[in-house]
């Protein structure tokens, strides 16, 4: 069958996927740059067609708990924000790592910090891969570069939240979330029926005590220290399978490469010509994209400097997140340095080349 | 003489345990409000036969283990947020009969915004309002309802409106919104009160299954350990001091 193909907006994309995936529930609140996420919802009315419930709430606080109560009852629900808005969810955040509760959270991060800007950042790094609230925990993460993945990411995120019953944030920022490309979009999949997710998630979710089972509880509350320790390192012990089995990547002109750049999101597009420019000057140049920015692609990282390549750039919209995680990776086998643009800057191709040939092609 | 015949049969039992209660231990100090709230809760839910069809939201706050006393399906919220869970679960699950139990400082002091929101947006769940006038949990500080004059952990001195402001009734304030359909304040320091706060709880119930609106009942509490006192003084003090600032009664619908 002939897919569908439009020009749409990375903010629009999230939306539709979200119909066409078969979600249950949105709830969200405006902010600048992805308002057009729940917008675009509203306009598209899905709950008259797939029976999907789009709601605005009084606040992301408000928004990302109406998430937390309907996850609970085992429905495939998201919600979407900004930077600000982000950090006032995260409170949740821990509660819903706590009490592992599959959901999907979109972050078209802007510029920090505080109220900020408006203008396109990745200086969340820190707060989605590190956890991002109180308490051991780590969300999965996925790094769209396209308008593509903004589609693709929403049907993959879902999958892995229910997967590992954890949940998954995209993050975004506000180049991808407002710009338009050609998108492929998935047709459209059924939201799961009662019966359905009866069978699927029978153990834990809210679907009414019967006399067949005891009461389901979604909580994170735990007044026995070492109950908590013992369920912590079950946490723990997921995040492990995690890192085994999710870390996803993209290389670029890696094979021969004697210096290697590592981008995600859209700086990985610029840092592309960046390496295109350097390959033109006769240096042999590659990218690493990190796909996943928890769990990382660490062993790719360290490969390739145990390979013998000379140097690592970690090009990013802020002052230096990513790069720890490649210093890590990397430990001390090659030298590791940052350039990054922030407060909603970003950088050009040529920048980037020239950070790369100060700070590591020809380094004293 | 009359003659009596004593007939102990399972119909004749006055009092008798609701199947939806569990056979947990309550955590709950001797004379506080939460287990008869608790109980009424669960005859309701046995009356009407919705015990797979409820879902709880608890609060954070003494009745935060409420999940641990009754055979249904619960959701733990994180302090303050329960009408947003609420509404959360009942937005995607509209046959499900959703209700929160919700004391006064996570009620009217950090989720003000949620519960407002959820009244006037006429979300139809039922939200139970355990109105002691103190933060029990965290032992016995000034809460929301406070009243003038009382001594918390926080107002040792007693509350004083130039510096901690006045207590407020929030139950009056969400009243006029459209969305809400019942609001009632009562109490379970009596027999008879008893009595009437189970109509109520049922009324409320009724009300967010038949689709009506959000349904508020505010219980009127005692915190005898928070505000040290014995079960008995406590009842007597509330009657004297919290019943006139708090009155009982329908305040609509």
């Amino acid at each position: 069958m002939k897919k569908e193909v439009r020009l749409m907006k990375g903010n629009e994309v999230l939306a539709e996927a979200a119909i066409r995936c078969g979600a249950d529930g949105y709830f969200g609140y405006p902010i600048t740059p992805q308002s057009e996420v729940m917008e675009t919802l509203m306009e598209l009315k899905p709950w008259e067609t797939t029976g999907m419930v789009v709601l605005q709430a009084e606040s992301e606080i408000a928004a990302i708990n109406m998430v937390y109560g309907a996850a609970g009852t085992g429905k495939k629900v998201l919600t979407s924000s900004s930077s600000p808005g982000v950090s006032l969810m995260s409170e949740c955040f821990s509660y819903m790592a706590g009490a592992e509760l599959p959901c999907v959270v979109i972050n078209v991060t802007r510029g920090g910090p505080g109220l900020g800007t408006i203008q396109p950042s990745q200086s969340d790094y820190f707060q989605a891969t590190k956890g991002g609230a109180h308490g051991d925990f780590h969300f999965i993460v996925l790094a769209p570069a396209s308008v593509q993945d903004m589609h693709d990411f929403v049907f993959d995120a879902f999958d892995l939240a229910f997967k590992y019953r954890n949940p998954v944030m995209i993050l975004s920022d506000g180049v991808i979330g407002q710009m338009m490309e050609k998108v492929v979009l998935a047709d459209q999949r059924p939201r799961r029926t009662e019966a359905e997710i009866l069978a699927a998630e029978k153990d834990w979710a809210l679907t009414g005590k019967t006399a067949d089972r005891n009461e389901h509880i979604i909580t994170s509350l735990e007044l026995d220290p070492y109950a908590q320790e013992r369920f912590n390192n079950k946490l723990i012990e997921k995040y492990a399978r995690i890192r085994e089995n999710e870390v996803r990547y993209e290389e670029y002109m890696t094979e021969d490469a004697d210096y290697i750049i590592v981008a995600f999101g859209s700086a990985s597009r610029i840092c592309s010509m960046t390496v295109d420019m350097a390959r033109a000057a006769g240096h042999k140049v590659g990218l690493i994209r990190p796909v996943t920015l928890y769990p990382f692609p660490t062993k790719v990282l360290h490969e390739l400097a145990e390979r013998g390549v000379k140097g690592f750039l970690s090009a990013e919209l802020n002052h230096g997140q990513m790069v720890e995680d490649v210093r890590q990776a990397v430990n001390g086998l090659a030298p590791v340095e940052h350039f990054g643009r922030s407060g909603g800057a970003v950088f050009s191709p040529d920048e980037v080349y020239q950070a790369l040939l100060t700070k590591i092609i020809n380094r004293k | 003489m009359a003659e009596f015949e004593v007939q102990i049969k399972e119909e004749n039992l006055a009092f008798r345990k609701s199947p939806i209660l569990t056979d947990k231990v309550m955590h709950y100090c001797p004379g506080c409000s939460h287990g008869t709230v608790h109980n009424l809760v669960a005859e309701v839910i046995e009356e009407l036969g919705i015990q797979d069809k409820t879902i709880g939201v608890s609060p954070v706050g003494c009745s935060v283990f409420a999940y641990n006393y009754l055979h249904i399906d619960w959701s733990q919220a994180a302090h303050g947020r329960a009408c947003a869970v609420a509404t959360g679960i009942k937005r995607t699950n509209p046959d499900k009969m959703v209700f929160t139990y919700q004391g006064d400082g996570d009620l009217a002091a950090i989720g003000t915004a949620e519960t407002i929101h959820a009244c006037n947006r006429g979300e139809n769940i039922a939200v139970i309002f355990i109105n002691n006038a103190i933060y029990g949990m965290t032992g016995g500080q000034m809460a929301p309802t406070t009243l003038i004059g009382m001594k918390t952990a926080t107002t040792p001195y007693g509350r004083d409106p130039k510096l901690n402001g006045f207590p407020y009734k929030i139950a009056d304030m969400i009243a006029p919104l459209p969305g809400v359909c019942y609001v009632t304040r009562q109490s379970v320091h009596t027999p008879a009160n008893v009595r009437k706060a189970k109509n109520a709880i049922k009324k409320a119930f009724q009300n967010a299954m038949a689709g009506k609106g959000l349904s508020f009942v505010e219980i009127v509490a005692t915190c005898n350990s928070g505000w040290k006192m014995s079960p008995v003084a406590a009842n007597k003090w509330m009657e004297e001091n919290c019943i006139p600032f708090y009155p009982l009664g329908d305040i609509k619908g």
